[in-house]
């Protein structure tokens, strides 16, 4: 075999004794006909000190399972079939429940992956790590007291006294991560075991919570295990990474030679299906679907999936097998040799047909609009009369956009930002404060209840959790039937027909109209969503975060859907996203949006380079895929404060590194354009947005060499 | 495939009615579920062919067998009267039942309209109307029924009126909580930008989600009629003499307790194995359906 032709180096466990070591664990959940559903299959892994390990795959691949069990934990019904987990050499599995709260919360420490959920509702911030403090180490009161303050202040979080007092849900998303990650520290732990650390939280924000936990685990020296499913967490905070798929480990090895040359088939799908910031051609999605849990397999269990497959995976389970000594890879798959990237068609053929932004009228044109939640409420429009409300700016304010006919609009910005108001407004949901929106060349009434049905029809909306825009009672048929009842004349056997060559249209077997919404996946429901918004042939789609909620493979499929669905019946998009890349892939032009204000707007290719906006260089820089010994980490530089409501002057002012003292805070600033279509809200100089913003950005996304998909870099820590 | 399985592909309804059977089924398979139903059972069974089993009349009098103890003439023995005690017990629960049934489903049927009104709705009109319910709540219940029962009298008829009336507020308040959670999805957002009617809204997108609370609601409001009308017939407020009605029973011979127990204890029976099948029944139908059945029954 392949495998013994590699030199027989020294095995890397050998060079350091293992922190962590999981061997030939399986463990399944007892289901309700009294089997055990396997969910984790013979893992075998073994984590050295200080190592910072990433765990990846898609949503019911196990990582989870995998991630509690190196706490000798297991979820309600859980049940170990086979193998043990040492840490330091003692079995977890098999010891006291006493010797196990010993190593929990001391040695090895659990940050989950909601933070908000995880904090005790009715007990201050500061009360519940003195508690662990006291618990960990036997603090007394005014020693915790102290030692508390100093690890809120390890984690950065600002006015820790003040902080110490209130109560979660008085935190940010990032504070209370930030929180969490200080509750961990508590107990000096060895090695870190963080569950999708930074999902849910502002790219922003993300960004300078990885930033922590590196420098943590710089200055610790502790182990990492990272648990998540998303590629950029990893690179820019692991240095090996495990690929898990249908409960197995399928790939591992170090990080950057992963990233550069997988030697697993579901590893090199997921780097094709991840969108990337410097890249507009569309991503890749893997084709199918993960095996639910507990079916059998003969054969690999990414077969179906593979476009390396052959007779023999079909019938023989690979093992997982060491590729690469010296570097320690391991993967589970038969035809890893002839395993390369070079395939991938990262550019040209697909890339997207750039549509001329001046070559067709507007379909409809925003103007000024401003959005408030006014509270109509009768407590609250009491409490205005007795109490005089507090002047504040609008959600959104002066905010002017068009979108012309079969182009695809997008708004991007942090939660918080004004992006999903401004396309319930659109929508007709909200009735704006101020300004007009002009369709198809009339003037939009206000809310759904004043337009006219043809208005109604030609603007669709797609709602971002697809778990929640499908009435769980109805079948899909009788979902896609519903709006063509409702905007068309068709009688019952036409709207059979259109409802059929629909679900044709979204990629669902026909099969599926007399399903409920729960017998089918995330992704098949969004595009039963897709479906609905589709079927009175709309003008413009509003898509409000749509792939946000799925898996990054299935995320890559609904964007190609989108795009193919455009270029057949020259629909136009709004779509609102938070992901730079995902944007990058789909938008002909971009909206970027701080705190309900407009900073910058233009064609993709021109808002994803010089001249920039100094948000939208941050975001670009947060957004772009770094692995941690890139030499695009330059670019990293601390991202400063949260976003800030202020009513006059810049609203980004106080986040902003180039900010004019005295000017900005003061001054609204001037529109400044450059060409035609790209406009920047700044008051820096064209000269300095061109030269000066994002320099070293520029360096950043243009120093990769053009047929390498991913970052090249050393061989990993060394 | 003819028409008709096309059509009822279409509708679903092979998963819906898979749906119901797989309900049915888990609700067999738990322990509370199979013991209710069973009770329940055995007690619808009992009152719909009362006159099979009982074969004395309820309410001739034999002066000359009085508090006689339970023979093979007379199962159960008989009261003060020389009545028969089985046939009493048995044509009891046909009241029972029917005034619960009936009682119960219009009541949760008028208490559903207005809680999804009200939740669908919300503004001025829902929170005067909520606070009115809140406030009702504050009354003894008890008092409030004799009250009511005085105001327009006993009779069969009229119980089941009054306390149907009195469960239109619980029930509402229970309905709109739930109207209010479900408005807030994003397929009734959806049917609203579709510009669909308020009707169409709460028929076609919140009815159908509610359905499952409502029948845990049937069955817990139906158990806590059952005690009420005992109660209220055992107090004389309830069904007028000399039908046969357990609460009835236990006050017409609760003074000879210490001479013949039976006249009062198979009515205590009845009355709590009924209450107690409905209470496991509902409780595993919560379970089953997934709701989580916090709200206190008032009463």
């Amino acid at each position: 075999m392949m495998v013994a032709t590699y030199p027989s180096a020294s095995h890397r466990a050998e060079l350091r004794p293992a922190l962590l070591e999981i061997e030939d664990l399986s463990i399944g959940y007892r289901s309700g006909e009294g089997g055990v559903v396997p969910v984790i299959r013979n893992a075998t892994l073994s984590i050295a000190p200080g190592e910072r390990v990433g765990i990846v795959g898609e949503s019911g691949s196990g990582k989870s399972t995998l991630a509690l069990a190196m706490l000798g934990f297991l979820k309600r019904g859980g049940l170990r079939t086979s193998g043990e987990v040492r840490f330091a050499g003692a079995s977890l599995f098999s010891m006291t429940p006493d010797a196990l709260r010993e190593i929990r919360g001391r040695r090895i420490s659990f940050v989950p992956q909601n933070a908000g959920q995880a904090l005790t509702p009715t007990l201050r911030i500061g009360t519940q790590i003195e508690e662990a403090l006291r618990r960990n180490q036997g603090e007394k009161a005014q020693e915790a007291q102290s030692e508390a303050r100093r690890l809120l202040e390890s984690v950065r979080l600002q006015k820790a006294e003040l902080l110490a007092r209130r109560y979660p849900h008085e935190l940010s998303g990032g504070q209370l991560q930030r929180v969490v990650i200080a509750l961990a520290l508590a107990g000096k732990p060895e090695l870190f075991v963080l569950d999708e650390p930074t999902t849910g939280l502002d790219i922003t924000t993300q960004i300078s919570v990885l930033d922590l936990l590196d420098e943590i685990a710089s200055s610790t020296g502790a182990a990492m295990i990272f648990v998540s499913h998303d590629l950029a967490v990893m690179a820019r905070s692991a240095n090996r990474l495990v690929t898990m798929y249908a409960g197995e480990i399928v790939e591992d090895g170090q990080l950057a030679n992963a990233f550069e040359a997988p030697h697993h088939p579901y590893t090199k799908g997921l780097l094709a299906s991840a969108p990337r910031i410097d890249r507009h051609t569309l991503p890749h999605p893997l084709i199918g679907s993960a095996p639910s849990p507990g079916l059998f397999v003969t054969g690999c269990a990414f077969a179906p999936r593979c476009s390396y497959c052959t007779e023999i995976c079909r019938t023989i389970h690979p093992n997982l097998v060491v590729t690469h000594r010296d570097q320690g890879r391991r993967s589970r798959c038969h035809h890893w040799t002839e395993m390369t990237l070079a395939d991938v068609p990262w550019s040209g053929a697909d890339k997207r047909h750039p549509r001329d932004p001046n070559a067709q009228a507007a379909l409809l044109t925003v103007q000024d609009l401003a959005v408030d939640y006014r509270h109509t409420g009768m407590t609250e429009r009491l409490k205005q009369v007795v109490w005089k409300p507090v002047a504040r700016a609008p959600v959104v304010e002066k905010v002017s956009l068009s979108i012309g006919i079969g182009e695809t609009l997008a708004i991007v910005g942090e939660s918080g930002s004004g992006k999903s108001t401004i396309a319930r407004a659109i929508a007709g949901a909200l009735s704006p404060l101020e300004g007009s929106i002009t369709f198809a060349s009339h003037r939009l009434a206000e809310t759904v209840a004043t337009r006219t049905i043809e208005d109604r029809r030609g603007i669709q909306f797609i709602f971002q959790n697809p778990d929640s825009a499908l009435n769980p009672r109805h079948t899909i048929y009788q979902i896609l039937d519903r709006p063509l009842q409702h905007f068309t004349d068709m009688n019952k056997r036409e709207r059979r027909t259109r409802i059929e060559t629909l679900v044709t249209e979204v990629r669902l077997p026909s099969n599926y109209l007399d399903r409920f919404p729960g017998q089918l996946s995330g992704g098949e429901k969004q595009r039963v969503a897709i479906a609905r918004a589709l079927a009175p042939d709309p003008a413009l789609i509003l898509c409000d975060e749509i792939v946000s909620a799925l898996d990054v493979s299935v995320q890559a499929a609904i964007v190609r859907l989108l795009v193919n669905l455009q270029q057949t019946r020259q629909t136009s998009y709004l779509f609102v996203a938070h992901d730079l890349a995902v944007v990058r892939a789909i938008a002909d032009r971009v909206a970027v949006l701080y705190s309900g204000r407009l900073c910058e707007i233009g064609s993709a290719d021109e808002v994803y380079s010089a001249p920039f906006h100094p948000y939208t260089a941050m975001l670009i820089a947060a957004a772009t895929l770094q692995t941690p010994n890139s030499t695009s980490r330059a670019v990293r530089r601390p991202l400063i404060g949260e976003i800030a409501i202020t009513s006059r002057g810049c609203p980004f002012a106080s986040r902003c590194e180039y900010r004019i003292a005295g000017l900005c805070e003061r001054e609204e600033p001037p529109w400044r354009s450059f060409g035609t279509t790209h406009t920047i809200r700044c008051h820096l100089s064209p000269d300095e947005l061109t030269t000066g913003v994002g320099s070293l950005l520029v360096q950043g996304l243009h120093s990769e060499r053009p047929d390498t998909p991913w970052q090249k870099n050393g061989t990993g820590d060394g | 495939m003819n028409m008709a399985t096309i059509k009822s592909r279409i509708r679903g309804d092979s998963f819906r009615s898979h749906r119901w059977r797989s309900i049915v089924k888990r609700l067999w398979q738990s322990n509370a579920g199979a013991i209710g139903i069973t009770i329940l059972s055995i007690h619808l069974l009992m009152a719909i062919l009362a006159p099979l089993i009982a074969t004395h009349s309820t309410t001739t009098m034999n002066p000359m067998h009085p508090f006689g103890s339970p023979s093979i003439q007379h199962l159960f023995g008989t009261d003060r009267y020389g009545r028969d005690i089985f046939a009493r017990v048995v044509y009891g629960g046909r009241i029972a039942i029917v005034i619960a049934a009936v009682s119960s489903a219009v009541g949760v049927a008028l208490g559903s309209l207005l809680g999804l009104f009200l939740g669908f709705t919300r503004g001025i009109t829902d929170e005067i109307a909520t606070r009115a319910i809140d406030a009702l709540f504050a009354i003894p219940s008890l008092l409030f029924l004799l009250l009511m029962t005085t105001l327009f009298g006993g009779g069969i008829a009229m119980l089941t009126v009054v306390l149907a009336c009195f469960k239109i507020a619980p029930v509402a308040r229970v309905i709109r909580g739930q109207a209010l959670d479900l408005v807030g999805r994003d397929y009734v957002t959806a049917a609203k930008l579709r510009g669909e009617s308020s009707i169409a809204i709460v028929g076609r997108e919140l009815i159908p989600n509610t359905i499952d609370v409502m029948m845990v609601e049937f069955a817990m409001r139906a158990s806590w009629t059952v005690m009420a009308i005992a109660g209220l017939s055992f107090l004389g407020f309830g069904v007028t003499p000399p039908a046969a009605d357990w609460g009835l029973m236990i006050s017409e011979n609760r003074s000879m307790l210490q001479i013949s127990p039976w006249g009062t204890l198979f009515p205590i029976v009845a009355i709590s194995s009924l209450v107690v099948g409905l209470n496991l029944t509902a409780d595993a139908l919560a379970k089953t359906l997934g709701i989580d059945r916090t709200e206190v029954v008032p009463g």
